[in-house]
Formats: C-alpha cells, sequence, structure tokens
C-alpha cells in the first residue's frame, strides 16, 4: 500500500475502482504493488524434481520443488497424461506427509516386557534384526515336510507389506527372503 | 470412484461431457452417484445376481456382439458330456467331493481335453491338472453356437433363472431400473461403441470375489468390450504400487511375472516343475526361458545347468501360506519373527484382535514407517490393554521400528493400476535414521550372508552365499543404486551385461538373466523407460512416450481384439491396431499385444508348440486356446461359471439355491473367529459393508498423522438411513455401538438419505456403512471398522470377506470394546449344530489350505 510521501489521489483504490469502472474493487484496482510483486513459493525452487503421487494407484504425477535442499512444495505435474496437473485431498496432502513432525527420525526399540521405546543407534538395530533372522531361521529350519517332500524353507518368519514399496525394493524383499526360505511373504494385495 | 479415485474420475467426467452415460451401481448415494445419469443401490454381496441378470438379458434378447463372440471368445467351444450345472445340483457343480469339501475339476473340460495330467499348472489346480487341449485346432467347436454343449448354450441355461424378477428379489433392484441399466448397456456396444466396467477392489472382498469379476468379463466379452479403446475392467487399485508388488509380487504364491512358486507335492525336480507350468499352446509356452533367466538373475555363475539352474534352492509350499493363515498361525505360536513395511494390519486387515493376539506370541517384530503405528505400538496402545484385559509388561514380543523414507527421499518406480511403472526421483536425503526399504534390505542381506559365512559348507546355506547381492552404492548413505536393480530386472545377456531388449530375447539356456520377464524392456539399451516424461501435449493420445507400461509398453492389453477377424478396425471410431497389409505388420496407436508379423489369416499347423498355435484370429495369446474364456475350464476352485452364493453371513436365504455359500469358501473355525448363522440371524439383523473416505489412505498411517487430512474428516462415523435411525432410535451426530460376534465399536451416527433401505420380497434390508481408516493413534481417532470383520476367503486367491456380512446397532455408547479373539464373543454364541450353514450339511472343510504343523507353541501370559 502506498507508503506516507508517497500518497496520491491517483492511487487511492475508490479513485482507481471509479476511473476503471471496478466499482466493488473485485478486478485489477484490487492489486496493490505489493500483490503484484508476489511470486508463487514454487518460483524460488533451486530446481524441480518429478515425482509420482504415493498415495492410491492412479499415479498422478507430481512435481518436488525443493529450495535449500528442503522441500518447500510438491504440486500436481501437468505434463502427465494421467492427472494434467491435478491432485485430489491426499495428493496435495503429499508436502505435510513427507515434511511433517510426525515423521520419526530415530529406530526405535522395545525390549521383550519393556514398558517404553529406547533409541538405538540405526548400525547397530540392523546388526540385531539379522542376529535374530538367522537364529530363528536355524531354530525353525525344515527340510523336508511330513510326506518327505523337500521344503527347504522356514515358516518362523514371515513378512507383511509391499504395496506402498517400489518395485526395486519388492524385488529385493523377494529375492533375499526367498533365498533364506521364507515363504509367507504377502502384502496388501490381498487384503 | 470420485471419493476414492478422484483424479482418475476427471476422465468418467471428461466422457460424460462428450455424451457417455454413467451407471453407478453402488449401496450407497455417493460422490459418484451425485454426477452418475444412473445410481443403482444394492444390497452388499449381491452382484453376481445383478451381472448375471445383465449376462441373461443380453443373450435372451440377442444382444450379444456375434462377429466378436464367435471369434474371439471360447463360446464355439464344445465341453465334456460329464459337466453338470448348477442347475441341475441345486446350486453346485459335478464333481463336488464332500468328503475333501473340494471339487474334482475334471468334470469342467473341454471335450477331447487330454485325459492324462500333462502340464499348466498355471491353469490348474494344486492336483496338476492338465492345461487344456485347445479345442479349437482339436475341431471340437461350433461356431453356430447350436451344439447343446457349447459354451455358448452352456451359459444360456446356466444364467436362465436370472431373471429381471430373480434380480429384483436378491438385489433389491427395481425391475424396471435394471431393465434400464441392461438395455443402457447393450445400445452402446457393437462396432461403434464400447463401455467399461470400474471398480475398486472391495469388489474382490468377497467369499467369491474372482467370480464377481468372471461375471463382469462375460458381460464385457459378449458385448465386445475387451480389447477395444473405451472398454475393459478396469480394477482401481488402492496403492501406489499395488500393481508392481503383485507383478514382482511379495505374494507367497508367486515369483516375479506370474511365475508359480515351486510346490513341495508336485514339483519335484526342475524338469517336472517346468513340465508343469509350460504350457503346449499359447505364450505360457515360452515358460522355461522366463524361469531360467530368473534363476540366473538371483543365482549368477551359480546357477548351471548341470544344477537344474539352482532350482533347488527355492523353498517350497504346502498349501495356502498367505496372510490370514499366517496370522493365525503368528497366534498359535508358529510364526517367531515378523517383519511389517508400509502396512498397517491390526487396522487394515480384519479382525485386529486376532492380529494383536498373533504380534504378543511373536519372539520378534520388525516395522517400517512413517511413525509408530497401531502395529508397532500394539504393546502398549491397544483396547485389551487399555481395559486391563492385558498387561505390557506380561508382552514378551521385542520389538524394532525403523522410520522409512517417503517417496521423494528415493529413487525408484511405482506401477500404477494401468500397469504404467512410472519412476520417482529423490530430491532430498531422508531425515535422520530413515532409509528406504532398498537399503535396510540390501544391508540386511549383506549382514547375512557375513553372518552365514562360516557355515556355507550347508546346503540350506548356500542360497544365502550364492544369491547375487552385487549393486553399485551411491550418495552420501552409501545407498544402493534403485536403477541397478532395475537393470536386473529388464534382463541382460549374461556374457556382457548388455540390458536386454525385452522378453523375446529370453533364453532357457542360461545366456540371458531376467529378474521379471513381464518387466523386461522397461531399461531397454540402458535406459530408464520409466522414467520417460514426455508431455502429454507433445504425443498421441496413447501418450506411448510417458513412462513406460509392462508388457512391452502396450497400454492397452489384448488390443488385436480392436479389429476385425481381418484385421480391419471394427469401426473408424473406435480404431486402435489394425493389421498392414503393406508393411506385412500390426500397426496403430498402440503398441500391438500380439505377435507383429502374424497375419489374420494365420492358421497354426496341427503339430505347433506354444506361441506358434497362436492363430490369426486369438487375441488373447496368454490363454492356451487364443481366446477369452467366457466359460473357465480350468483355473478356478470354486467353478467353471459364476454362480450367485449368499456372503458367509447374510441377512436372506439364497433365492437362487439349495446351495447358501460358496462351498469353497476358505474358513477359519476357532474361537477367536466366531462366525453368525448363515443367514436370518435374529442377533444380526443388518447388513455392513465397509469403505473408504476421499480424505483417508486405508488403514490411516499416511493420513491420520496429518492435520490437513485429518481435519477433513477427524472421527469415526457410521452411515444409517433415516428409517433405520428410527428403528433403532438412533440420533445424528449421536452415538452408536455396532456389534459382531468378533468385536464391537462405537461410532458417530451420520443419518441420511444417502443410505436407502432395500424392498427385498416385501422385506425392509438396512445397510450400514462403515468407513475403515481409524483407530487409536494420529490426530483423528476413532474404533476400527475391521475389528468386526471375521476371516473368511475366496478360495481362489484367499482375500477376505469384508464388503457384506452382518452385524447389530443400538444407539448409545456403551461400546467396552471387547473382542472374542481377547475376551470371548460380545453376544451369547449359539451351538452351531443347531443351525444349518449350508447345503449339503456334510462337509470338512479342506484342513490342508491352511494349516501346517505349528512350532512350539508361546503360552499367552
Amino acid at each position: 500500500m502506498p507508503s506516507g510521501d508517497g500518497f496520491s489521489l491517483s492511487n487511492w483504490p475508490l479513485f482507481r475502482q471509479l476511473k476503471q469502472r471496478d466499482l466493488f474493487g473485485l478486478e485489477q484496482t484490487a492489486a496493490s504493488p505489493r500483490t503484484e510483486a508476489l511470486t508463487a513459493r514454487t518460483a524460488s525452487a533451486d530446481r524441480i524434481v518429478p515425482s509420482i503421487c504415493p498415495y492410491c494407484a492412479v499415479g498422478c504425477g507430481q512435481l518436488v520443488y525443493v529450495k535449500n535442499e528442503k522441500i518447500i512444495d510438491i504440486e500436481g505435474d501437468p505434463a502427465s497424461p494421467i492427472s494434467r496437473g491435478c491432485l485430489c485431498p491426499k495428493g496435495a496432502a503429499t508436502f505435510q506427509l513427507v515434511t511433517g513432525s510426525h515423521r520419526v527420525q530415530h529406530v526405535l526399540y522395545r525390549r521383550p516386557h519393556g514398558k517404553e521405546w529406547e533409541t538405538v543407534p540405526l548400525e547397530q538395530a540392523v546388526d540385531m534384526v539379522a542376529e535374530r533372522v538367522k537364529r530363528t531361521r536355524d531354530e525353525t529350519w525344515e527340510g523336508t515336510d511330513e510326506e518327505g517332500h523337500p521344503v527347504r524353507r522356514t515358516m518362523g518368519i514371515a513378512h507383511l507389506g509391499g504395496a506402498t514399496l517400489d518395485n526395486e525394493e519388492n524385488y529385493l524383499i523377494k529375492k533375499l527372503f526367498t533365498a533364506l526360505g521364507i515363504v509367507q511373504i504377502e502384502n496388501q494385495a490381498r487384503v | 470412484m470420485a471419493e476414492c479415485h478422484p483424479v482418475g474420475f476427471r476422465w468418467v467426467m471428461e466422457a460424460r461431457e462428450r455424451g457417455a452415460t454413467i451407471i453407478h451401481v453402488d449401496p450407497r448415494f455417493t460422490r459418484t452417484s451425485a454426477v452418475a445419469n444412473i445410481h443403482v443401490p444394492i444390497r452388499a454381496g449381491s452382484d453376481i445376481a445383478f451381472l448375471g441378470g445383465i449376462v441373461r438379458y443380453i443373450i435372451e434378447n440377442e444382444r450379444y456382439f456375434r462377429d466378436y463372440v464367435v471369434h474371439y471368445t471360447n463360446a464355439p467351444a464344445i465341453v465334456s458330456a460329464e459337466f453338470q450345472d448348477t442347475e441341475d445340483l441345486d446350486g453346485l457343480f459335478g464333481g463336488w467331493d464332500e468328503e475333501t469339501g473340494q471339487y474334482h475339476k475334471k468334470a469342467w473340460r473341454y471335450e477331447g481335453a487330454d485325459p492324462e495330467p500333462a502340464a499348466g499348472v498355471k491353469e490348474s489346480d494344486e492336483e496338476g491338472q492338465p492345461i487344456q487341449h485347445n479345442p479349437f485346432q482339436a475341431g471340437h467347436s461350433d461356431p453356430t453356437l447350436q451344439h447343446p454343449r457349447c459354451v455358448f448354450q452352456i451359459l444360456k441355461r446356466h444364467f436362465s433363472r436370472y431373471t429381471p424378477e430373480m434380480v429384483e428379489q436378491t438385489c433389491g433392484i427395481p425391475k424396471s431400473l435394471f431393465l434400464k441399466v441392461a438395455e443402457t448397456l447393450c445400445r452402446n456396444s457393437g462396432r461403434e461403441r464400447t463401455s467399461a466396467f470400474c471398480y475398486a477392489v472391495g469388489w474382490t472382498q468377497h467369499s467369491m470375489g474372482v467370480q464377481y469379476i468372471r461375471t463382469a468379463a462375460i458381460v464385457q466379452l459378449l458385448l465386445g468390450n475387451i480389447g477395444r479403446p473405451g472398454g475393459g475392467i478396469l480394477a482401481l487399485r488402492g496403492h501406489a504400487s499395488i500393481q508392481g508388488s503383485t507383478d514382482i509380487p511379495t505374494l507367497y504364491n508367486l515369483l516375479p511375472g506370474y511365475l508359480p512358486m515351486p510346490k513341495a507335492k508336485q514339483d519335484k525336480d526342475l524338469a517336472t516343475y517346468l513340465a508343469r507350468n509350460t504350457s503346449p499352446s499359447g505364450w505360457w509356452g515360452e515358460f522355461p526361458k522366463y524361469f531360467v533367466s530368473l534363476l540366473k538373475a538371483w543365482f549368477g555363475e551359480a546357477a548351471t545347468k548341470e544344477n537344474g539352474w539352482c532350482y533347488d534352492y527355492l523353498p517350497a509350499l504346502t498349501g495356502d501360506h498367505s496372510h490370514m493363515n499366517t496370522v493365525v498361525n503368528m497366534a498359535d505360536g508358529g510364526v517367531k519373527g515378523y517383519f511389517v513395511m508400509g502396512e498397517n494390519p491390526v487396522v487394515g486387515s480384519m479382525n485386529g484382535p486376532l492380529h494383536r493376539k498373533g504380534l504378543r506370541q511373536l519372539e520378534w517384530l520388525v516395522v517400517r514407517d512413517f511413525s509408530v503405528t497401531e502395529t508397532a505400538d500394539f504393546w502398549r496402545d491397544a483396547p485389551e490393554i487399555e481395559r486391563g484385559e492385558i498387561r505390557t509388561e506380561d508382552i514378551g514380543t521385542e520389538v524394532f521400528f525403523f522410520p522409512a523414507a517417503a517417496h521423494v527421499e528415493k529413487d525408484g518406480a511405482f506401477t500404477n493400476t494401468q500397469r504404467l511403472l512410472q519412476w520417482h526421483y529423490k530430491s532430498v536425503e531422508p531425515p535422520g535414521d530413515a532409509a528406504s526399504e532398498l537399503d535396510f534390505i540390501y544391508k540386511l542381506g549383506l549382514r547375512l550372508k557375513k553372518l552365514y559365512a562360516e557355515e556355507y559348507g550347508q546346503p540350506r546355506n548356500r542360497p544365502i552365499r550364492d544369491v547375487t547381492w552385487d549393486y553399485p552404492l551411491e550418495g552420501p548413505k552409501r545407498e544402493p543404486k534403485a536403477e541397478a536393480v532395475l537393470r536386473e530386472i529388464n534382463g541382460y545377456t549374461v556374457a556382457d551385461g548388455k540390458p536386454v531388449e525385452g522378453f523375446t530375447s529370453l533364453q532357457d539356456d542360461g545366456s540371458t538373466a531376467c529378474g521379471c520377464w513381464i518387466y523386461s524392456g522397461c531399461y531397454r539399451d540402458g535406459h530408464n523407460m520409466a522414467a520417460r516424461r514426455k508431455p502429454h501435449w507433445e504425443q498421441n493420445w496413447v501418450a506411448p512416450e510417458w513412462a513406460w507400461a509392462w508388457p512391452h509398453n502396450r497400454r492397452l492389453l489384448y488390443n488385436r481384439a480392436s479389429a476385425d477377424p481381418e484385421g480391419k478396425p471394427w469401426s473408424d471410431r473406435k480404431k486402435l491396431v489394425w493389421w498392414d497389409q503393406e508393411k506385412g505388420e500390426w500397426v496403430g496407436y498402440d503398441t500391438p499385444d500380439f505377435i507383429v508379423k502374424r497375419p489374420p489369416w494365420f492358421h497354426p499347423s496341427k503339430d505347433a508348440c506354444g506361441k506358434d498355435t497362436i492363430g490369426g484370429t486369438d487375441p488373447f495369446v496368454m490363454q492356451a486356446d487364443g481366446k477369452g474364456w467366457l466359460y473357465a475350464a480350468t483355473g478356478l476352485q470354486d467353478g467353471p461359471l459364476p454362480v450367485h452364493y449368499e456372503p458367509q453371513e447374510s441377512v436372506v436365504k439364497n433365492p437362487l439355491y439349495g446351495q447358501q455359500c460358496n462351498p469353497e469358501r476358505v474358513e477359519w473355525w476357532r474361537k477367536d473367529n466366531p462366525y453368525h448363522r448363515a443367514y436370518d440371524d435374529p442377533r444380526f439383523p443388518y447388513v455392513i459393508t465397509t469403505y473408504r473416505l476421499t480424505e483417508h489412505h486405508t488403514a490411516g498411517a499416511m493420513s491420520r498423522w496429518l492435520s490437513w487430512l485429518s481435519e477433513l474428516q477427524p472421527e469415526m462415523f457410521c452411515e444409517v438411513s433415516p428409517e433405520l435411525a428410527a428403528e433403532r432410535g438412533l440420533k445424528n451426530g449421536g452415538w452408536a455401538t455396532i456389534r459382531t460376534m468378533r468385536a464391537e465399536i462405537e461410532a458417530r451416527v451420520l443419518v441420511t438419505g444417502r443410505m436407502r433401505p432395500l424392498r427385498i420380497k416385501g422385506r425392509l434390508v438396512h445397510q450400514i456403512g462403515l468407513p475403515y481408516h481409524w483407530s487409536t493413534k494420529g490426530l483423528a481417532r476413532g474404533d476400527a471398522a475391521n475389528d468386526l470383520i471375521g476371516f473368511v476367503a475366496d478360495p481362489n486367491v484367499s482375500i477376505q470377506e469384508s464388503k457384506a456380512f452382518t452385524g447389530a446397532i443400538e444407539p448409545g455408547r456403551k461400546s467396552r470394546r471387547r473382542s472374542a479373539a481377547i475376551s470371548g464373543p460380545p453376544v451369547r454364541e449359539i451351538d452351531p449344530k443347531r443351525w444349518q450353514r449350508d447345503l449339503p450339511p456334510a462337509r470338512r472343510k479342506p484342513e490342508s489350505q491352511h494349516s501346517f504343523k505349528a512350532g512350539e507353541s508361546k503360552k499367552e501370559h
């Protein structure tokens, strides 16, 4: 808005509204020099990274706006033949999904019979999981079934999940777990 | 569709703007109904009766697309004289074995079928029943469709009792409305017009879910709506990569690319496994190339011809090891360790209390997600702990929670519901210790290789030694490169590591490796095809250069059917691919889903094998006979044709047959999973169905923690009609308790005319709608609707019946959230011997379907 020394009649909103026949001030006269100088937050991004919406299976295109190595916004990608720039309420909330304060940043551990979570270093936690996989696999290994057919497996370990993951991730899960002899591998496709 | 796939629905709206008619069939009036031309309220669980009525209407009124049906479907095939229909046996097909509770499927085969089991487990049952001999080549077919045992005549008889009156009495759809729908569909078919069926996967969540989809397929084949633009049956799936996790399956019964896991009893060695799965005719004749290439990708140099490409490194199945069986085995102490990655089963799966009972029996649990879900926190935040029935300190399960990287923090591809692989790039580093599943599994694999290094002498540890695990690392956290995994999925020539062009380059001699044959070509020439993002305005309407579709970038499967038998488009309006006589190949807007140089007039020789048996008018190349199956002579557990059965729990007796429910449905008769009476249970007089809302995502882990979404849908509610509200004294905005034998929950009441009671045989049938997103954690909370639902499943795919069951409702906040799995059923039990569930009454459910010897049982404290 006009500062004290810049005031002039020609800048007075009512005068501009009358002059430009915009009686209700809903058109161009509503703009001030400040609003005219505003740009979208996305315009200041250092880079725009192509992505895909993580919610349902329609697969809308997303553009991720990054500034100073932080995500500043996520919008629909107009180039996508599937979504042509649109996102639904969930897709439009992706920015909060990935930047929100709900995201846990440390590995948590609950010991048997424990009443609280504890934090443990990531590397140590992966070591602990690997040891448990080996122990359980070795303890529950089945070479053959009751009729003597080879089964080469463990029924002591199971896995669930995959529909929210990438193909490459599902591929490594299936590959490693099958090599370990785990057969109870399942995901949301069956629920 | 408008509610759960809003952006997909924009195309439905666009079609409507161009004159398309939108028909919405749903028990509830939703945002989709609001913009549809016709809304058809239906009793949940009666869809086969409705669609069967349409099949009958099409046939009786001769409205089918005759040229399409005669040439592209198995309508002319002649079925064995042994076949007996449900019309003859009051709701059972021939071959029912009361002793085993299963069908002998041989009684459903085509005439002249090879009597000896030869091959084809892809399309067969556990016994290794053979793939069907191709009736078209064997001369057992009648193109006039008059033979009394041809598929067309069998179909006609089978659906003859699905009259408009029967539809009205079964589904609650007025006859006039039904006729309007049937006529609208018929008018919109033929050379010039097509119709599409869209469904969300609630359609599969029935004890005959596969047959629901089959009935839609019969309608679409009769009307000539498959393989043609604007046609099809489109599954609108609910997760970003649920299609990808089916193609590259984190599923027990499959290997990548729909290759079956070996079965212990039948697949004793590589030769047997290949023989059972390689189809003598059709594209599955290529099976060995895909399987050997997979083993080469997984076990590298260790996989040699001499050792059967390490076939005996693969574990084998002894039954159904799917999710619900895993959970009951867990509850019985047989499962010790459990990985849960990006899923929240105590909310999203059925009978949450039974899941938590299973989790309490574990020795260790690993959960990977963005925040601590109900599944991760089951040991301190659960109804039974709140009630004091279970004490946290008595639960011995060790729990690890790993924070997961978001999709914007990692490279990778989702496969959307149209089979489109779409790449997303890493834009920033994940926060703190958060990491991708790719990184986690890769590093877990490295550690296990190290832990087992001393014990590689034991044969059972050799797969760990030999599994190829050599991926380049990148970034500050030294994560495996996702593109390197994509390259392995695409496949490469073993000699030089060069990516193959596609699955037609794969060999069965160990010279090629390929992680998933249907994805082969997604990284051809070393280019990441999934990452292509050519704007839609720079290409044709098929947009073939946006990302990449499996197989071979074909956007519309079986699109050979978009041209007539001579290879010409059925009409100019519906042109997609066609035979170009000058070029001598199939051309068009889309990549032809056919052997590109095979002319329309090609007839295979009598002694042809595999893909050489595919004739020029056989668009359905994956089928052994190249035809669309109106009648599924093999491959299904519960019948070659769909039959209307009532859900496991219904408010009515089956109006069509003496057989009440799907005879092959899978049940779990356990104290922690009680059932209601099959029909007319006075304790549970209402139909309940569950669903999702626009503002939340499935079990809520990606929405209930977000303020933007939680503000839009802040708490659990139930939807009831004004009539039901009056009957039960429910007040809009007040509380209600909803109860089944499994559990009870409470919810706010939404009284709305969008829920309508249906009139069935003069009686009012009320339906209650429950969204299922909530539970105890996050910003928006409420009781979990899925706690109400028991374990019952479709016999073909082991998917639970969660969209139609019965229950009770009463006003008030009386719920103590009791559950059968903890404190016993919330409602008094009736002795099951006092009421019959089914005809025939004597039936032993196939135990082997869901049992294995449980390990030592850990006592519940």
